[in-house]
């Protein structure tokens, strides 16, 4: 292997490649080869550092200089100034917008991530060089009893990061029965993240797809299954063609296939694209698109372990619970189990967005405060304004309001709070967050992604979408509030899936800590964030309208027109708003020199 | 067989383990309501209205699809359970077209059941209702979409027949039910069995309804109004009328039938023993000269349909006669319109039904006779038939017991009956054929080897004139297409006749067939229920071979000569097309 003095690390995650990573490599590449330092310098293509506010992020070791907001432009200067004067280029180490890299990674600790950001994902061998494929390894070739490995995962405390929490050496347990009958079995991964604005799934698989693949096979030696799946959205091109690569390397080495480590063991692997239905990600309807079929969850039981993909017992796990395994295999259950909290073990990965300063993708032991996340890592809130709540798990989950911003995070805390872990969206909402839009924003989501299957959900999620449009819309009642519960309790009581179950959910925790926003709204038709366009009210102060009709001629709905009154000092009549016409859109406030335009 | 024990409601119970919670809440004298369900059919826990709280278990349970469980302790009638149960109804209602009143299953519906049952007198969860298109293109099957539960029922029992022409299109709350593209059922490759009607809880799929033509008919001075019924009527028509399922009530049906005001009341089991003699004689003609074996009976439209669309290499094997009401049409204009002296361009020939293909049947082009009349003008369903006694205010279970008219067409025996139950045909033709081929009168003539529901695909070896033959019977299109897959691999190509129904049980359970509950479908097979009627009047007819039938002879030696001669195959005989599936222009 050659001997590079420097490397250097450019993000390719779908982030960082939506803002040209790959034109800065290549340009690197270019620059490079045109001063003859490509012996010298090897220029590495990664997965996700996290901090995505920042990117395109570059890392050049061995200093480990991480800069921020890079262009192709950048690319000579950081080659004649930081690769060959050696002087970091301390403009582009400022991450900008308040971000603060240091406090973003003070208090993470990555180990689902830990390849991510430090490795070329379309490298097998730099994920072999990483202790990749060590415990597949060590388990075949020693051998090692299936019940012992099982047992070692189920001592680790490792819980499905997938949103149920269902601990993950048992789920193996159940479908483990019966080895050695010939008794066709399925391991199938859950790559059809669904949460609008969670991507630590897809993260992975475009940083680090061996540790999924790793840990499939380990499944499937541990159940006595030979065939894996992957069932992931078509929306996520980058990690479906790298970890199609992955699979392709693995096999070319004898990783997957037949008789891997020349154990005897066989595993294939194969990916199954979904359309992008959120519903899908449910386990039931994952397998039933898997197999071909529409898209829509079956009662359980029987569960998948023991009548799952084709009929066939089956374990479905999700991309970051696998990423966990070969380290947990590699350093023991005892030393997962010593992290996180009593009954959530280990670490979890999260998207934080929203009303934050560092945006991003962070991993944090089991047990952080929402605080630490928000204020510590998360650099608090833009533009100095107050915290009000942070959404977890996504429309599935609900809101954590300011009086419980002290609560850590694990699976139970969560689920008692309201909400619930999800596959680890963290959205955070600050003072002009208007809670009952918030919901309806999320119920329009679910609106759209109820499978239709079940009667509460089909019916359901469009009557409170419905019944919060009329309350932000100001024409909600108290009846209304009435039946948004009701419907929101039957929902969550009485429907198929875990989709119509949670749906209610960011209706009910909002209910439950905001409610006198909703009565501000169905009583005194009024938002206090100003969110809600219906129950705004712009007025023209008639006192200060000096008549030069700027606002008239910017209002797309003709809905202001000249009055005869004109103000004492002023020469033109003043205008006014004809509030049945307008559409609250705000233009005239922007075309009022005079500030004369309010709202309301 | 393993058996548990749980607690319902407080009361113990100990079922099979294979049972839900649903099935052993019956066993306790607890009823469950259910929408979605239908036994063995439909079991995919949607509707939610079923649901109970088991205790220990997060959410609520869809107990049509809960499995019961050792020590499970379940609550039917929690608060918990009534408000979902409740709130979920509300729902379902919201996005139903309420038009109750003038709904065709006004009276005879599962929603409105439910509705009442759970004291709803206002839907309180209001908004927009799901697009929703009414589809009556076809001869056969109406489609109303507004009234869609999308319980699935249909496309379970459409899927069932392997026809599967019905599916859920689109998604969330514009999820409907379809022929793909949402295309009309005039267009997709649809056989009208209607076991989509049968199987729908609410108004959403219903025979195109034909009952006020009949009347105009009636009504009509100048027409001459023949109504003939098929045998698997009277084996469910007392149920419209609150008789128990499996009621022989032949002779109030006759009785009913006359009421109407009719010219004249005909048994299709005259025409159904006149399809022995032909058919038989076919069969006969078939092993003797070579001909394509296995025959395949044609008496069943849906059938006739499924091979055209999806069998049409086995068209050549399907027995070129007419369905009994068809041929009994074809005789009506020509034979009894001449015996009677009425010119036949002024009979109007009803057909009663079980069956909703029959309507489109009756259009066919094949059908209509070389003076451009068709053999049968309008087909009613044993519904229409059962609205139209209802409309003429007549008490149908106190009317006398009556008979067929006499005259020329009136007389059938045994073998005619049992054509409404699956393996019905197969047996009258054994009966005969085995008579004609042995010239005697064989006192052996049931052959129970063919009847019966538990097997989808029955199969028999007879003797037949010192010769084994083998037989088989299938009931179903989804057993058809097993069946004649085998025969098309090669592997059972020994039969030299094979009986095919459209609908499972035969068509006592035809499409035009009165519509029974789920609910009352949990402990019997209605399959054998009926059929049992039919066989009880078989076995009590003076004649049970079609060869004995006076009047079916005198029609040969008076006017069509013989068995598949010139006169026989001009009006009994027909021919058939293969159809295209999803022609290119269709689909878009």
């Amino acid at each position: 292997m050659d001997n590079y003095r420097s490397h250097v690390l450019i993000c390719h995650g779908t982030g960082c490649t939506s803002s040209n990573s790959n034109k800065i490599l290549d340009k690197f590449n270019e620059v490079l080869a045109d001063k003859g330092l490509t012996n010298e310098i090897k220029v590495v293509k990664t997965g996700c550092f996290g901090l995505c506010a920042a990117g395109p992020i570059i890392v050049i070791y061995p200093e480990g200089t991480m800069y921020y907001r890079c262009t192709p432009e950048d690319v000579e200067e950081l080659v004649n100034e930081h690769l060959i004067n050696g002087k970091e280029v301390e403009r582009l180490k400022v991450a900008g917008n308040n971000t603060s890299p240091k406090d973003f990674y003070s208090k993470q600790m990555r180990i689902a991530l830990r390849n991510c950001g430090n490795i070329n994902p379309e490298d097998i061998n730099e994920y072999i060089a990483n202790d990749g494929y060590q415990a597949l390894g060590t388990i075949l070739t020693e051998k090692r009893d299936p019940d012992a490995i099982i047992q070692e995962l189920i001592d680790s405390g490792l819980r499905g990061r997938g949103g149920g929490g269902f601990p993950t050496g048992l789920k193996w347990k159940f479908a483990s029965g019966n080895r050695g009958q010939g008794i066709t079995k399925y391991v199938c991964c859950n790559a059809d993240e669904g949460d609008p604005g969670a991507f630590m799934d897809r993260s992975i698989l475009e940083g680090d797809p061996h540790s999924v693949i790793e840990a499939m096979a380990i499944a499937g030696y541990c159940i006595d299954a030979h065939q894996g799946y992957v069932y992931v959205r078509a929306e996520y091109p980058i990690a479906v063609e790298r970890l199609q690569n992955a699979i392709n390397q693995a096999k070319e080495m004898g990783l997957l296939g037949k008789n891997i480590f020349n154990s005897g063991f066989d595993f294939e692997l194969d990916i199954r694209l979904g359309a992008g239905a959120f519903v899908c990600g449910e386990e039931t309807a994952l397998m039933r698109s898997i197999e071909g079929k529409r898209g829509n969850p079956t009662p359980r039981p029987p569960f998948p372990a023991v009548k799952g993909l084709f009929g066939k017992p089956t374990i479905l796990n999700n991309v970051e619970t696998y990423a966990n395994i070969p380290v947990i295999i590699n350093k023991g259950a005892k030393w997962f189990a010593s992290l996180g909290t009593e009954k959530s073990k280990g670490t979890k990965v999260f998207a934080l967005g929203g009303k934050v300063n560092n945006v991003g993708l962070l991993e944090i032991p089991m047990g952080t405060t929402v605080r630490e996340i928000v204020f510590d890592i998360g650099g608090g809130i833009p533009n100095g304004k107050a915290f009000k709540a942070v959404q977890t798990g996504g429309p599935s989950g609900g809101c954590i309001p300011e009086s419980l911003i002290d609560t850590p995070i694990d699976y139970d805390n969560l689920v008692a709070v309201g909400s619930m872990m999800g596959s680890g969206g963290m959205i955070v909402m600050d003072e002009d967050t208007c809670m009952v839009d918030i919901a309806k924003f999320f119920l329009e989501f679910t609106v759209d992604e109820s499978c239709g299957k079940c009667a509460p959900c089909r019916i359901g999620t469009k009557r409170m979408y419905e019944i919060l449009t009329r309350i932000t819309d100001g024409t909600g009642t108290l009846d209304d509030l009435q039946a948004l519960e009701d419907v929101a309790v039957a929902l969550k009581n009485g429907s198929l899936c875990a989709l119509g179950q949670t749906a209610a959910n960011p209706i009910l925790s909002t209910l439950k800590h905001f409610r006198d926003e909703y009565v501000e709204h169905v009583v005194d038709k009024k938002c206090r964030c100003g969110v809600c366009k219906g129950l705004l009210n712009y007025t023209i102060d008639k006192e200060k309208c000096v008549g030069c009709g700027m606002c008239a001629k910017g209002c797309p709905a003709d809905a202001i027109t000249r009055t005869d009154y004109i103000a004492p000092g002023k020469k033109l009549a003043a205008f006014e708003i004809d509030s049945s016409k307008c559409v609250k859109c705000g233009a005239c406030m922007g075309t009022c020199k005079l500030k004369a335009i309010s709202k309301q | 067989m393993d058996m548990v024990n749980l607690t319902i409601d407080g009361v113990q119970v100990s079922v099979p383990s294979t049972y839900t919670v649903l099935e052993a809440a019956r066993e306790a004298g607890i009823k469950i309501p259910t929408l979605c369900y239908l036994k063995d059919l439909n079991q995919i826990g949607a509707c939610r209205v079923c649901l109970v709280e088991v205790e220990k278990a997060r959410a609520l349970a869809a107990a049509c699809v809960q499995p019961v469980a050792e020590g499970m302790v379940v609550h039917t009638n929690s608060p918990k359970v009534r408000a979902t149960r409740k709130n979920t109804l509300e729902m379902i209602l919201s996005d139903h077209n309420i038009d109750c009143l003038s709904c065709i299953r006004n009276g005879n519906c599962e929603l409105q059941s439910l509705a009442e049952e759970y004291g709803i007198r206002k839907v309180t969860f209001n908004g927009i209702k799901s697009s929703s298109i009414i589809d009556d293109k076809s001869f056969s099957i109406v489609r109303d979409s507004s009234k869609c539960v999308k319980c699935g029922r249909c496309v379970a029992a459409c899927k069932k027949q392997s026809v599967g022409v019905l599916s859920f299109l689109n998604r969330g709350f514009e999820t409907s039910v379809g022929p793909a593209y949402d295309i009309s059922m005039a267009d997709a490759p649809c056989i009208y069995c209607g076991q989509c009607i049968v199987s729908c809880p609410v108004g959403a799929l219903y025979e195109k309804e034909e009952t006020e033509k009949v009347w105009d008919a009636i009504n009509d001075p100048s027409k001459h109004v023949v109504m003939q019924v098929a045998p698997a009527v009277r084996a469910a028509i007392g149920e419209e009328f609150g008789l128990p399922i499996g009621t022989r009530a032949t002779g109030k049906m006759f009785a009913a039938m006359r009421r109407l005001g009719v010219d004249k009341v005909f048994d299709t089991n005259f025409a159904a023993d006149l399809t022995i003699m032909e058919e038989g004689t076919e069969l006969l003609n078939r092993i003797k000269n070579g001909g394509v074996l296995p025959m395949i009976t044609s008496c069943s439209p849906g059938w006739i349909r499924f091979c055209e669309f999806y069998f049409p290499e086995f068209i050549p094997n399907l027995s070129s006669c007419k369905s009994p009401h068809e041929m009994e049409g074809a005789l009506i204009k020509t034979y009894y319109a001449q015996k009677n002296n009425i010119d036949p361009k002024d009979i109007v020939v009803v057909s009663v039904m079980p069956c909703t293909s029959k309507k489109t049947e009756a259009a066919r082009e094949q059908l209509v006779n070389k003076d451009g009349l068709k053999d049968v003008d309008i087909v009613i369903t044993t519904r229409e038939l059962a609205r139209m006694i209802k409309q003429a205010g007549l008490n149908f279970n106190n009317l006398p017991d009556e008979g067929p008219d006499p005259d020329f067409m009136g007389e059938y025996t045994g073998a005619g009956v049992i054509f409404g139950a699956t393996g019905g045909v197969m047996e009258a033709a054994l009966r005969t054929v085995a008579d004609i081929l042995e010239d005697k009168d064989l006192p052996d003539i049931e052959y129970k080897a063919v009847r019966g529901v538990e097997n989808d695909i029955k199969e028999a070896t007879v003797t037949l004139g010192g010769k084994d033959i083998k037989v088989a019977v299938a009931h179903s299109t989804a057993a058809a297409r097993e069946l004649l897959t085998k025969i098309k691999n090669g592997e059972a190509n020994d039969y030299a006749f094979i009986e095919v129904m459209g609908c499972s049980g035969g068509c006592v359970c035809g499409g035009g067939q009165p519509i029974v509950k789920a609910q009352d479908l949990m402990d019997i097979d209605l399959r054998a229920e009926r059929a049992k009627a039919l066989y009880e009047e078989d076995a009590i007819m003076p004649q049970r071979k079609s060869h004995k039938n006076s009047q079916v002879m005198k029609l040969y030696e008076d006017f069509l000569g013989e068995p598949n001669g010139h006169l026989a195959h001009e009006l009994l005989h027909t021919t058939y097309a293969q159809k295209e599936i999803y022609p290119e222009n269709l689909v878009k």
